[in-house]
């Protein structure tokens, strides 16, 4: 299908804002940085969470230990749709008995954070796992919820919400999209 | 990225850029494979089969590993070929499969073409385990993996394969594929152990082993099928091993980048000696870690997004 | 009983015949030959745009019975044999148990007299059990009917056994028919060696097994004086070796294939193993040495190896399935439409290697389009199309090498001893 934009609902200027309020709620939820390490989900929410870290870093004045995650393996359609690309899962730090803040962009109907729960289980019990997300589009099909979330945006289903990042698409940003009607590419 | 092909059957199936795909995929489950909980819930719910008409223990094994890390339910057929052409002919096995809806079947057979067969009768994909003296794709896939891993490249390797390549499937793979990605094979070794036309096959030929040693990147040691010669192609292992065998002189003609593989189960002592087997130069233990990496990836690229139309 | 086939294209290379002519049948004897001739009373066949040509004779044929009857039977075979067009076959003796002395002989001329649609002559094997071992009751075997000798299947291994068989098959002026394979040579081969076994893995036959084995029989035809007719020859040099030695005068015959002729190992593309006989499909250069033999005299016949087996034993792997396809229901088609259709061959050429010169290397009574001969005839359609399906196969076996294919002629009326066993492409007997 082919998509437009249709509007823009957090410009930079508000994406780093919600960026640096869950950094401090993170911190905040869980008495400080220690203990804690973060999990992107490939693609977009290992740049999230980098961004994450680099805050809570200038906050408490320590480094937090970040990993991404590919969940390509653990998604539960594999049947009907092969993940585009594989990317290799890289977890730099022990699992077992820590705080794992799961970091994605879109919270949506909730099968990629239940892949990613699954995935992270298999490196260790951690103690806990926390679920940050840029923002929140609603449509859960699994009883799941974001501990930290930037914005709530209520959307469409044939709607999609893109979070735009800087070094990806030269700016920042969060979009909704819809469909242009054009039918499949 | 999607798999160009359905079935994996000989290397004629695979364009360079399915293998390019298998690969890196497969570096995804390498790291999987080095976790303390080495499973994914990937295929859970797929039945795969590993039809094995010959006796073979690593690569069963290996399909059976890959498999189980998966998730998949693996179903082990084992059967001699000779009870089959008795009994139940092949072509009624692969109905009698297809009427049970197994999703995807490994066939090892002593015969060339038992894959094929498989495919006329059956919808899922096949993958060729090994077809007599024809092709073992998936061993070519984990030994450019394997090497790819080891000289971080595979254009422009020149690997020589030595040994008994008239009656080695593992040498009717690789030569192919190693030409799929831009790499030289140079088949060496004494005459009565070529290939009737091994100008087709598109390889170098040569029948003298240390001539070629210093130009290589990959000494690929073939294991000689005594089981399946005709008759004693050499005077005696003893000569052979003078003439071919990899031993310590021979791996200083090498240049020193280069490494020493070997398909397995190896004849210690003909081909290559003891302590090259087991020096650092030899990568053979990396091919068989490879092995459930890369065929755990043609697993998931084979069953995965079958049929797949909608767009992420 | 007189039939006049009126207004047919008649050839016939033995009575150098090719003319549009009336052909009369009486009494199972043709009675004339000639324009407009006149038959009060006779039945009259329209015979226009039709070639009619001498009762064609395949000498190689394997008729399975008795011991492999759900492959073929002497009823179907020779039912098979009318439906190609050909009234008369010599069957091959490696049946079960091997047609090796004169009561089994006995037991397929009779049954052949029973049950058979065109005449059957059957040929003995040279050894007992066609072992090579030791040579069967052979003039026990000319006394009941057999025309010729062979171990057809295997080959005589060892030259001193086929040296002593020459000897003693001279003295019955009957030819020893050699199937030219060594043994220790082609081993557990399946295909040509060459391209297409280094190509899909598979064990070769090279072209010097046959050869050899065609060289030593030459050598040994010429030491012993015997009569030697050298079966399914599929290679360029051996047809090179047979040509030398019919220039040197050696009483030598030899035939081809259709399939040699019309297929080669480039067409091995899957493992189809109606593609797999012995000897294999050779080189395209091999089948075109095979082609040019048919013009230059060098090959006396076009024999088919007709081999038929059954869907199950054709449906195995390839190296396991046994050798061999049918071929007297396709042979005609295929010679008209690569040869005759494209201007190779004319109708006396096809007369030379599908009659006259096959009932002479393997000893079958002459037959010609005269008065006198008895009424073999083959009427061919030449335009008439042919779609080779398993649904066109008279013959129990459906093992083509050609199913799938679409040819030009067939046989659309055949005669023997003047009753009819086809009309309208029908066999009716």
């Amino acid at each position: 299908m082919g998509y437009r934009e249709k509007a823009e609902v957090m410009d930079a200027e508000a994406m780093d804002r919600a960026l640096t309020r869950i950094a401090h709620e993170i911190l905040e939820a869980n008495k400080g940085a220690s203990g804690i390490a973060l999990a992107g989900i490939m693609t977009r929410g290992v740049d999230m969470a980098g961004r994450l870290a680099e805050r809570i870093g200038r906050i408490e004045g320590t480094t937090v230990p970040v990993g991404s995650l590919d969940i390509s393996f653990y998604r539960d359609d594999v049947a009907t749709r092969l993940s585009p690309e594989v990317h290799t899962t890289d977890i730099p730090y022990e699992v077992e008995d820590r705080t794992i803040v799961l970091v994605d962009d879109v919270l949506y109907t909730g099968r990629t954070i239940r892949a990613a729960m699954d995935a992270i289980m298999d490196y260790g019990r951690p103690a806990a796992v926390q679920l940050a997300v840029l923002v929140d589009r609603g449509h859960r099909e699994l009883p799941i919820r974001a501990d930290f979330v930037g914005k709530n945006v209520p959307t469409a289903r044939r709607e999609r919400v893109k979070v735009l990042l800087a070094e990806h698409d030269g700016r920042d940003a969060v979009v909704i999209l819809e469909d242009d009607g054009r039918g499949v590419e | 990225m999607t798999l160009s092909a359905k079935h994996i059957m000989t290397m004629d199936d695979l364009t360079p850029e399915d293998i390019t795909l298998i690969l890196d995929t497969a570096e995804s489950f390498a790291e999987v494979n080095q976790r303390r909980i080495k499973k994914l819930p990937t295929l859970r719910g797929r039945t795969i089969v590993n039809l094995f008409f010959e006796p073979s223990t690593r690569t069963r094994m290996s399909f059976e590993i890959a498999s189980k890390r998966l998730s998949a339910d693996g179903v082990n057929f084992t059967a001699s070929s000779s009870a089959t052409v008795k009994g139940e002919t092949l072509r009624d096995t692969a109905k009698t499969l297809a009427a049970m809806a197994c999703d995807m079947v490994i066939v090892r057979h002593k015969y060339a073409g038992a894959p094929q067969m498989l495919a006329e009768v059956m919808d899922c994909p096949i993958v060729n385990g090994g077809d007599g003296v024809h092709q073992h794709p998936t061993q070519a896939l984990l030994d450019l993996y394997t090497m790819r891993q080891s000289l971080g490249k595979l254009e422009g390797l020149r690997v020589g394969i030595v040994g008994d390549v008239c009656h080695s499937r593992v040498a009717g793979s690789l030569v192919p594929a190693l030409n799929k990605v831009g790499a030289t094979p140079i088949i060496i070794g004494p005459p009565t152990l070529m290939p009737a036309r091994p100008d087709i096959l598109g390889a170098e030929v040569s029948y003298d082993l240390d001539e070629v040693l210093p130009t290589l990147d990959v000494a690929y040691l073939l294991r000689v099928q005594f089981e399946r010669a005709e008759r004693m192609p050499f005077p005696s292992n003893r000569e052979y091993a003078m003439l071919y065998g990899m031993n310590p002189t021979r791996l200083a003609k090498l240049p020193s980048h280069a490494v020493v593989m070997h398909p397995g189960p190896m004849n210690r002592g003909v081909e290559i000696s003891a302590d090259v087997a087991d020096s650092p130069r030899s990568v053979i233990l990396d091919q068989v870690e490879s092995g459930v990496a890369v065929r755990m990836a043609v697993m998931y690229l084979l069953l995965g997004g079958a049929d797949s139309g909608a767009a992420a | 009983m007189a039939l006049l086939l009126k207004g047919g294209r008649v050839v016939d290379a033995a009575a150098e015949l090719d003319a549009v002519l009336d052909v009369l049948v009486v009494d199972g004897v043709i009675a004339g030959v000639g324009e407009e001739l006149d038959a009060p009373g006779a039945e009259i066949i329209d015979c226009a745009e039709k070639i009619i040509l001498p009762g064609l004779a395949d000498i190689h044929v394997h008729l399975r019975e008795p011991g492999q009857e759900y492959k073929e039977t002497i009823a179907s075979g020779t039912r098979a044999a009318a439906h190609g067009g050909f009234t008369a076959v010599a069957c091959m003796p490696n049946t079960k148990p091997v047609c090796d002395s004169g009561s089994k002989v006995r037991f397929v001329v009779e049954r052949a007299a029973a049950d058979g649609v065109v005449r059957v002559y059957p040929i003995g094997a040279i050894t007992a059990g066609q072992t090579g071992e030791q040579l069967a009751e052979i003039g026990d075997m000319i006394a009941e009917g057999a025309v010729a000798f062979s171990d057809d299947g295997h080959g005589v291994q060892s030259a001193g056994m086929t040296r002593v068989a020459m000897d003693y098959v001279k003295r019955f002026g009957a030819p020893l028919i050699a199937h030219c394979e060594d043994e220790s040579l082609a081993g557990d081969g399946v295909v040509n060696e060459g391209v297409v076994s280094t190509r899909m893995g598979m064990r070769g036959i090279p072209a010097a097994a046959e050869e050899t084995m065609v060289a030593r029989d030459i050598a040994l035809a010429e030491l012993t004086g015997c009569r030697l007719h050298l079966a399914h020859l599929s290679t360029a040099r051996s047809l090179a070796l047979v040509r030398e030695a019919k220039a040197r005068g050696t009483a030598v015959t030899c035939e081809v294939t259709p399939h040699h002729l019309f297929l080669d190992e480039d067409d091995l593309v899957t493992y189809d193993t109606n593609l797999k006989m012995n000897p294999p499909l050779r080189t395209a250069a091999d089948r075109e040495a095979l082609v040019a033999g048919l013009l230059d005299g060098t090959v006396d016949a076009i024999a088919t190896d007709h081999a038929p087996h059954a869907v199950h034993e054709k449906e195995l792997e390839f190296e396991l399935s046994p050798n061999g396809t049918t071929g007297l229901e396709t042979a005609l088609s295929l010679v008209n439409t690569h040869l005759v259709a494209k201007d190779v061959l004319d109708w006396a050429a096809v007369t030379r290697l599908m009659c006259h010169g096959p009932r002479a290397a393997a000893n079958l009574p002459e037959m010609r389009l005269e008065a006198g001969f008895p009424a073999d005839i083959t009427i061919v359609d030449p335009e008439a199309r042919v779609e080779v399906t398993a649904e066109w196969f008279e013959s129990r076996s459906r093992n083509s090498a050609f199913l799938g294919q679409s040819l030009l002629g067939r046989a659309s009326d055949v005669l023997v001893g003047g009753e009819w066993v086809v009309r309208k492409s029908k066999v009716i007997a």
